[in-house]
């Protein structure tokens, strides 16, 4: 009877590769893992083709699926070469850790939802490391643990016993963990198994041997709360194996430790050989010739930092200076690429569903919403809690590329309460749902998760605005925050005054109308204001030299602006808008149909006189100026409503004055302009202003318009005013 | 003639620190790479400061080591070392610092400009003796090239892309096969062991004359970045400064640390894209905004103040150099400051008098 104790550095391929040499010369009958025993029965699934990792262990509380710990494995994870070991070999391999049950369980009773602490993975190998002068631990286990006299896991041992003597001892999970630990060993050891190999990360090994009598690991882990769990495999990615992510530290550059592992020798050559294809595939010179003097700078750097390899500070070092001719973008690209990688891990298709399909199951069930194959519209009546529901669900599985439902454009039906969908479940959504598991364990979380991340990555504003838009339909207020941060960090840096212009509506919407109503709305209002000042400040430039398709898309601009802070009714923003809206109209060369427009908002909002709005009209198209410059400017103004020509007297004379004064040959120039303003009025407008200027020179427009008025009947009107006044309320 | 060296205005690095290079020299047990006067881990601590068997070594650059090792471990190889950056970044100083610690020497310069002839890189000819002898070795005037490669010393080559690109590739044959051919003379002049090319040039200018790639290829590049510490650069700010307000002999009061500070900050603010407590985003002017221009608004702010105010450096005196240095382009850079004054300036807690003035100028 043997029991062999393998401290390891999670994620470290070192370790795996020591481990893998040591296992296979030492032939164990039972392989006992640090790792939640729950997944035990998971343990067979490794071994199937499908499985391609970096995967992830999931587990979470049945009921409450967000309560959940992740434990990811790369193909390097010296734990994933130990239960690889054990499945090849038809040896048993069990998980020894505390029971997931007992970690996710809330500590006090009275606080059920309280987060659970997460399994910290000490990484005191890189402490040793760094005191002797290696900033890479891989490195240093390569070069110092590997080339022991005693065997790398003899040699941990002991460092480690050395260190844990000056540590308190341990105590709360810490010491559940470790008792666990011990009387799994215990319970194989019972069970008659000869050769028992514990594969643990090193921090632990001085605890578990050290001699602790089994009645005091029975105490300690007596009457512990415990929760019912699940377990499932999950893919993971090599982006999040670096994040620090669920249990444990993240590492910074899974890529590199993959390279470690799989290089036979020329570590450091090969590495530079990749980086160089990495390069050429962008485009970017990289020569043999400037591999061979990046290995050397390598080399010639570790030696003056009086570290005998060379590890991935100095590969980077050399890589900035003798590839990438010290610009960062094509190091940003390495980092992504290769340092971190991109890979993507495989679950086979008899894992057990994860928490993310079964929230969903959930949902459909509460919302009545059957998984069919067929197509079939759906009909929501957004006012009906249940159909409200059922749409924020549609939502948020969209955003998270599980495409159930396709929401159908709505034509002819009254109001905006309605949202229609064409509903139609395939096959390939449970991979869908699948892949987003490990955005988070319910729907709302992970796509919550998954729209940081798409704000987080986004290539432009627009985009980010087109997520908020999303988050709000789907009602996550969580994401909301995230994505308001991105985008007032997005915003700052835009020198794009259009795409600010494009962003507000949909803020001052949020704003208004409080569909947000759990998000904090003063953290809007700052980004909103924030967007306003740099509005008002950069207009004019952006707004100075456009040409006719630029200034019909200036003046949508404009126009959005300019009703989104009337929605918004706030003074002092309105105030500055207003200054602004009269720098643009005073400044020359300003396109007509802009300058047009400007002057009319600023009349409708009663910034400016009209006797102003008359001589900026007969400025615009006196003789000094371009017709077709002066025609832009009457179709700016003018465009939308003829009632203004109607009621000002003064306005219309300034219009037929400059059309009777245009030259013939520029008249033809000026028609079609003018038509296009002009046919956007009603005929009966067009027939009221041909009236009044007829009777322009004569004095008698006034009265035709009072005989206009005659026109109507009072005692018709009068009927549907009982109607109206229940309509708006005003009666029941 | 020149003056005797305590009378010159600026005497060469070597000259200044030859005692830090003697005691250096004599504790130095490193192996040396042929004619280098120090180990390349000597070097380093030259340039980063320490200590030397009770001699202490003042640090000469302040910024990250990780640069310095690179450019010394890339000179210790053969390939040449071409220092990137903004200018103000101390490129020059350091290239100098390094030609004095591994030559002894930061003589063999080439200033680079957009006239720099080929003579300059390769050699000349005095044509007296060319006349009266014919082509010989003596007839041949040497560039501070040709003269670095037969000692075994490095040649110093300052702002290598405003030399025009026929020019510049004459460093090409230089560089790589480390050897000068001389056809006139059916001869060549061959490198020495420990020659090498240290080369500055300006990364705001890129594309003036871009070097080409064969050339490229043949340095390692190092960008010297702008200091990343705020403290740091609001003490190298306050002690060149001092000296300069010295050594222009303005009346005024040394500036008050809080001036300074407000200063560094704005160009670290604007320079970064981002306020000092990471929370809101910026742009960023066209303006450099570097620590040298840091220090000429600051000295200005102080002739303004002894000049025309009370002696004391205000806010006032701040912003008419802090607008000027901001806005060098002037509609971009203008949107720019505004925003920042409206942003930023204007909630910031106790800069009123500095958002005023700044309103007034602009």
């Amino acid at each position: 009877m043997a029991v062999r104790y393998f401290g390891i550095r999670h994620h470290g391929p070192g370790s795996a590769r020591s481990l893998d040499v040591a296992l296979d010369e030492w032939r164990p009958d039972i392989v006992l893992i640090e790792g939640p025993p729950e997944a035990d029965d998971l343990i067979s699934l490794a071994a199937s083709e499908e499985m391609r990792p970096p995967v992830a262990l999931l587990v979470h509380v049945v009921d409450k699926p967000r309560r959940a710990f992740f434990w990811p494995f790369a193909a390097f994870s010296p734990e994933w070469r130990a239960i690889g070991h054990g499945l090849a070999h038809d040896v048993p391999v069990r998980f020894i850790d505390l029971p997931a049950a007992v970690w996710l369980a809330p500590r006090r009773r009275e606080n059920p939802d309280e987060e659970p602490e997460r399994p910290r993975h000490r990484d005191p190998l890189s402490d040793l490391a760094s005191a002797a002068g290696y900033a890479d631990v891989e490195r240093w286990w390569e070069d110092v643990v590997e080339h022991t006299a005693t065997g790398p896991f003899e040699a941990i041992a002991e460092a480690m016993g050395a260190l844990r003597e000056g540590e308190p001892q341990v105590s709360g999970r810490e010491a559940q963990r470790e008792a666990s630990m011990r009387q799994n060993v215990r319970a194989a050891v019972k069970e008659g198994f000869d050769r028992v190999a514990v594969v643990c990360g090193a921090w632990h090994v001085p605890a578990l041997t050290t001699a602790t009598p089994m009645s005091a690991d029975a105490i300690t882990l007596k009457g512990l709360p415990r929760v019912k769990v699940s377990a499932t495999w999950v893919p993971w990615t090599s982006g999040r194996l670096a994040a620090a992510s669920g249990y444990g530290a993240g590492i910074t550059s899974p890529g590199w430790y993959s390279h470690l592992f799989n290089a036979p020798d020329q570590v450091v050559a090969r590495w530079f050989v990749k980086v160089a294809r990495l390069l050429r595939s962008e485009d970017l010179p990289a020569s043999s010739a400037s591999l061979i003097d990046a290995v050397r700078l390598a080399e010639a750097l570790a030696t003056l930092r009086g570290r005998p390899l060379a590890g991935l500070d100095e590969l980077n070092d050399a890589t900035r200076a003798a590839l990438c001719h010290g610009s960062d973008a094509p190091m940003a690209l390495i980092a992504e690429r290769l340092i971190v990688g991109r890979e993507l891990g495989r679950v086979p298709a008899e894992t057990p569903m994860v928490p993310l399909a079964q929230d969903l199951a959930r949902e459909q069930r509460r919302l009545r919403l059957r998984v069919e194959a067929t197509a079939r519209e759906v009909d929501l009546d957004l006012r009906k809690p249940n159909d409200l529901d059922r749409s924020h669900l549609l939502h948020r599985l969209a955003l998270l590329d599980v495409e159930w439902g396709e929401p159908v454009e709505v034509s002819g039906k009254a109001g905006t309460f309605h949202e229609v969908w064409q509903v139609q479940w395939h096959p390939e959504l449970a991979v869908a749902l699948i892949e987003a598991g490990m955005w988070g364990t319910t729907v709302a979380d992970a796509a919550t998760a998954r729209t940081a991340h798409d704000a987080d990555k986004a290539p432009s504003l627009s985009a980010v605005t087109g997520l908020l838009e999303r988050s709000l339909l789907a009602e996550l207020p969580e994401a909301v925050t995230h994505v308001m941060g991105v985008l007032a960090d997005r915003a700052a840096i835009d020198t794009d005054v259009g795409h600010l212009m494009d962003a507000l509506p949909a803020l001052a919407r949020a704003l208004r109308y409080g569909d947000v109503r759990r998000t904090d709305a003063s953290s809007i209002a700052a980004v909103v204001d924030g967007l306003v000042v740099r509005i008002c400040i950069g207009l004019p430039v952006a707004a100075s030299s456009l040409d006719d398709d630029a200034a019909a898309e200036m003046v949508r601009h404009i126009l959005g602006v300019h009703e989104s802070l009337s929605l918004l009714d706030r003074d002092d923003l309105s105030r500055g808008w207003r200054a602004t809206l009269h720098q643009l109209v005073d400044r020359a060369g300003l396109h007509g149909l802009v300058a047009g427009r400007c002057s009319r908002l600023l009349l409708d909002a009663g910034a400016m006189e009209a006797s102003e709005a008359a001589r900026r009209m007969s400025a615009a198209l006196s003789i000094g100026e371009e017709p077709a410059r002066g025609a832009a400017w009457v179709e700016g103004f003018l465009s939308g409503s003829a009632l203004i020509l109607l009621h000002d007297r003064a306005l219309l004379e300034v219009v037929d004055g400059w059309l009777a004064g245009v030259a013939d040959d520029t008249f033809t120039d000026v028609l079609p302009l003018l038509r296009r303003t002009f046919a956007t009025f009603g005929a009966p407008e067009r027939r009221q202003i041909g009236e009044h200027v007829r009777r322009l020179g004569d004095g008698t427009a006034g009265r035709a318009q009072a005989a206009v008025e005659d026109d109507v009947d009072v005692a018709r009107g009068e009927l549907v005013l009982p109607v109206v006044a229940r309509l708006l309320g005003l009666r029941t | 003639m020149n003056p005797p060296p305590t009378e010159l205005l600026r005497p060469h690095a070597e000259d200044i620190f030859s005692e830090e290079l003697k005691a250096l020299t004599a504790a130095d047990t490193h192996a040396r790479p042929p004619s280098w006067r120090l180990s390349p881990w000597a070097v380093c601590t030259y340039l980063l400061g320490g200590e030397a068997d009770g001699t202490a070594i003042t640090p000469k650059y302040i910024g990250p080591r990780r640069l310095v090792e690179v450019a010394v471990a890339t000179l210790a190889t053969d390939r040449a070392l071409l220092l990137l950056g903004v200018p103000g970044t101390a490129k020059t100083w350091v290239s100098e610092h390094l030609a004095a610690a591994i030559s002894g020497d930061s003589t063999l310069l080439v200033q680079g400009t957009s006239g720099t002839p080929e003579e300059a890189i390769r050699y000349g000819w005095n044509y007296a003796r060319l006349l009266a002898d014919g082509p010989s070795m003596a007839a041949l005037v040497p560039s501070p090239v040709m003269r670095a490669m037969r000692e075994g010393r490095l040649a110093r080559v300052e702002e290598l892309t405003r030399i025009p690109s026929d020019v510049q590739d004459a460093l090409i044959t230089i560089l790589s096969e480390k050897t000068l051919p001389v056809p006139e003379l059916d001869s060549e002049v061959q490198a020495a062991k420990g020659f090498n090319v240290i080369a500055t040039a300006n990364d705001r200018d890129r594309g003036v004359n871009e070097l080409s790639s064969a050339l490229k290829r043949r340095f390692n590049t190092v960008v010297l970045p702008l200091p990343s510490d705020a403290d740091d650069e609001v003490e190298i700010v306050r002690q060149r400064v001092d000296a300069l307000g010295r050594a222009l002999e303005i009346p005024a009061e040394v500036a008050a640390l809080d001036e300074i500070r407000r200063v560094v900050t704005i160009f670290r603010e604007l320079r970064s894209g981002m306020t000092a407590d990471g929370r809101t985003t910026l742009k960023s002017p066209t303006s450099t905004l570097s620590t040298a221009e840091a220090i000429s608004v600051i000295t200005s702010g102080m002739a303004l103040a002894a000049h025309f105010g009370d002696g004391h450096l205000s806010a006032a005196d701040v912003a008419a150099g802090l607008v000027g240095a901001v806005i060098k382009d002037p509609v971009q850079d203008r949107v720019v400051w505004q925003e920042y004054l409206e942003t930023v300036v204007k909630e910031r807690e106790g800069w009123a008098d500095l958002y005023r003035s700044c309103r007034e100028l602009s």
